[in-house]
């Protein structure tokens, strides 16, 4: 492949990755315990996250695979993953690179989910929301085309969408944990429809 | 015959089993599961794995129950 | 003694008879009383053997509430290796409950030697004692007594007190062997009840005070001894505390198969009892016409009840059973350990249910929800406790059917109002409170 070719899959599989990463974000952040109200199939979410985040990861992958095959600047591959080793761009690579191993790391311990304590796979779990506005401090910061008008609109919608799922999470566990106490106490009138709740126990939250 | 078996402490509410599962799970009025005791059918079993691989607290298994128990 | 019962005279043709209470209470007076405790001369897997066939064939059942069979939980225990612990669950979170306390006080030396029989048979390599934080006068008496066997060294294998929170489901036995081991006092969700509780890599073998008092009452009578009273199918005796509108409350020694009325008589009830709880908080309530039941497990859960804890309290005539009850429930929902959907929001709803109906205020829906949350909230937590529950709110529902159709009508019985007779223990950490 030329340099040039391979320079454009980078660019492209990186903003691709961008715009799916987010969609991951967003459709973790709004898993809740229960969306019962609007009659919407939590565990088909769950399903469409995960597999949403695999083809992020495979978009990561070429991303990461063009940048360094690209011989035009020198990238190697231990500067993907070990940060501020590269050569080319030592800061915003190794703000991507990491970016790329926190993302490594949510992605093994979900594969391995099964053999590891559940509070340890939600710890690791929560390095996703370290990794994304990393990532596109990384996007931004490489400057290739972060002057286009509509890159920057791509940016500020993906930035929206994570803060606007994360204000409607904010707002209803708000509302969750106030349904929570009283349904924990005595006076609790029963709802009229059983669409509302599932409160959540003491102590217990979930990533 | 398999058992659907439900870890109380566990159990966040999420309800997946429930969805994946409705002819035998059923949720009560706080969104806790509640399983009935009868034996699974074995075409519902598929989706008994699938409840209890997809639940996010981990809170299902299957049991194998030696039948005449 | 403030905070323990009083023991209610035993009849003096007992005193030949298998019994616990009325033994010394002092380390010198006891031994030369009992004789010391047969414990092994040395690691001996031939006693080990025939301590557990001792104690299959005793008959003997845990006292603490499941009435479990202590052969089967030695054997499970023994199968776990060497190294293990013994607890002496001396918790006691029945507020209608003083047998334990009392037993510590009066004969401690009884129980720690079942655990010292219990520590022999299972090779264990320590002994810890759970007293309550806050119940100073078990935990002096407790503490005089360990001295007093260190310094004579009647303790082969170490013996420690510790003080877990004073919380209804803190003394469930895996939430005890969870606090030893890891500081939180949470029961656990066990659907294999034949593997054994583990403390750190070992086994932990955990029973309630006054089993661990038969243990040693036993290892010294043998077994027939102890078969010699009570019922074929339930033997020996056990300790119950008896409280409510009596003139004498206080503990009894009584055989297992006593009738229920008569254990009540043995404190004076003021008149003729409305009817009797059983079991304690978690337990049922028991209808006039099943006085006579005796007190065993079989012969109690053919009427609906539990043998549970050795507790009876006498209502009286003009209390409100429901209300009474009502309270009790409230007070279960603010002793959950909170980890159970069912128990977290059932019982809360359930109480609540209770207590509109025992005031008068119910609403049409009200005995069909009861209906459908007790249903649905029993068997459903990780421990019995909302089991308790649901079973003493049925009780109350069929006890007192006449009164819950005046109550849901709005006619509720004049004395709804009335102080309880029934005691909480105030708990700031409780969401719900009676």
């Amino acid at each position: 492949m030329s340099s040039t070719s391979l320079w454009y899959a980078t660019r492209a599989s990186g903003l691709v990755a961008m715009v799916l990463l987010t969609l991951t974000m967003v459709l973790g952040i709004t898993t809740t315990t229960r969306a019962r109200a609007r009659r919407w199939p939590g565990f088909a979410q769950q399903e469409l996250h995960r597999r949403i985040s695999m083809i992020a990861v495979v978009f990561l992958g070429i991303h990461v695979l063009t940048s360094v095959l690209d011989s035009y600047v020198h990238i190697g591959w231990a500067a993907t993953v070990i940060p501020f080793t590269s050569s080319y761009g030592r800061l915003w690579v190794g703000v991507g690179a990491i970016s790329l191993d926190l993302m490594l790391a949510v992605f093994v311990s979900s594969l391995l989910r099964a053999r590891m304590r559940p509070g340890t796979w939600r710890a690791i779990h929560w390095l996703a929301y370290l990794s994304w506005p990393v990532a596109l401090a990384h996007a931004f910061g490489m400057g290739t085309d972060a002057g286009k008008s509509w890159v920057i609109a791509l940016g500020a919608a993906c930035v929206l969408a994570v803060a606007a799922a994360l204000a409607w999470r904010l707002r209803e566990g708000a509302r969750q944990a106030s349904i929570r106490t009283a349904h924990a106490s005595l006076d609790a009138v029963p709802p009229k429809h059983l669409a509302l709740t599932a409160p959540r126990k003491n102590g217990s939250s979930h990533a | 015959m398999i058992r659907i078996l439900v870890d109380p402490v566990a159990c966040d509410a999420y309800g997946y089993c429930a969805e994946l599962l409705p002819e035998a799970i059923t949720v009560d009025e706080w969104g806790y599961p509640i399983v009935d005791g009868k034996p699974l059918p074995p075409e519902l079993v598929s989706a008994a794995r699938r409840a209890a691989r997809d639940c996010p607290r981990r809170a299902i298994t299957l049991r194998e129950r030696k039948s005449g128990h | 003694m403030p905070d323990a019962g009083e023991v209610l005279a035993t009849a003096t043709t007992e005193t030949d008879r298998y019994r616990l209470l009325g033994h010394p209470t002092d380390l010198g007076a006891h031994i030369a009383a009992l004789g010391p405790a047969p414990l092994p001369t040395g690691a001996n897997r031939g006693w080990r053997d025939a301590f557990l066939a001792l104690m299959e064939a005793s008959g003997l059942g845990g006292r603490g509430g499941a009435g479990f069979p202590a052969a089967i939980k030695l054997a499970a225990a023994q199968g776990g290796g060497p190294g293990g612990t013994i607890v002496v669950n001396a918790m006691e979170g029945e507020p209608a409950s003083d047998k334990d306390k009392l037993l510590l006080i009066r004969s401690p030396h009884l129980v720690l030697d079942g655990a010292q029989l219990l520590a022999a048979a299972t090779r264990a390599r320590r002994i810890i004692v759970c007293v309550p934080e806050g119940r100073h006068h078990v935990a002096n008496a407790v503490r005089r007594a360990l001295d007093e066997r260190m310094a004579a060294r009647c303790a082969p294998v170490p013996e420690v007190m510790v003080h877990p929170p004073d919380r209804f489901t803190a003394g469930e036995e895996s939430a005890l062997a969870g606090w030893v081991d890891s500081g939180r006092s949470l029961p656990s969700f066990r659907p294999d009840k034949g593997v054994a509780l583990r403390i750190g890599r070992h086994a932990a073998l955990v029973h309630n005070a006054e089993t661990l008092a038969h243990v040693a009452m036993i290892a010294r009578t043998g077994p027939a001894a102890f078969r010699n009273r009570g019922l074929a199918e339930d033997p020996g005796t056990s300790l119950v505390t008896v409280s409510g509108a009596v003139e004498h409350p206080g503990v009894v020694e009584i055989e297992r198969g006593t009738p229920l009325i008569d254990i009540a008589r043995r404190a004076l009830p003021a008149g003729e009892p409305q009817a009797l709880l059983i079991g304690g908080y978690g337990g049922a309530w028991v209808a006039p016409r099943h006085f006579a039941t005796p007190y065993a497990s079989l012969s109690l859960r053919a009427i609906g009840a539990t043998a549970g804890v050795g507790i009876v309290v006498v209502l009286g005539s003009t209390a409100c059973g429901l209300m009474e009850s009502a309270r009790i429930v409230t007070y279960l929902a603010g002793q959950s350990a909170g980890q159970c959907g069912p128990c977290v929001y059932g019982l809360p709803a359930i109480a609540g249910d209770l207590t509109r109906l025992a005031r008068g205020e119910a609403d049409a829906g009200l005995l069909g929800r009861l209906d459908r949350r007790l249903r649905e909230v029993d068997g459903r937590g990780a421990c019995r406790h909302p089991d308790g529950a649901v079973q003493l709110a049925r009780s109350a529902l069929q006890v007192f059917a006449d009164d819950v159709a005046a109550h849901a009508a709005g006619a509720p019985c004049p004395y709804w109002n009335r102080a309880s007779q029934f005691r909480f223990p105030v708990d700031a950490a409780a969401k719900v409170r009676p």
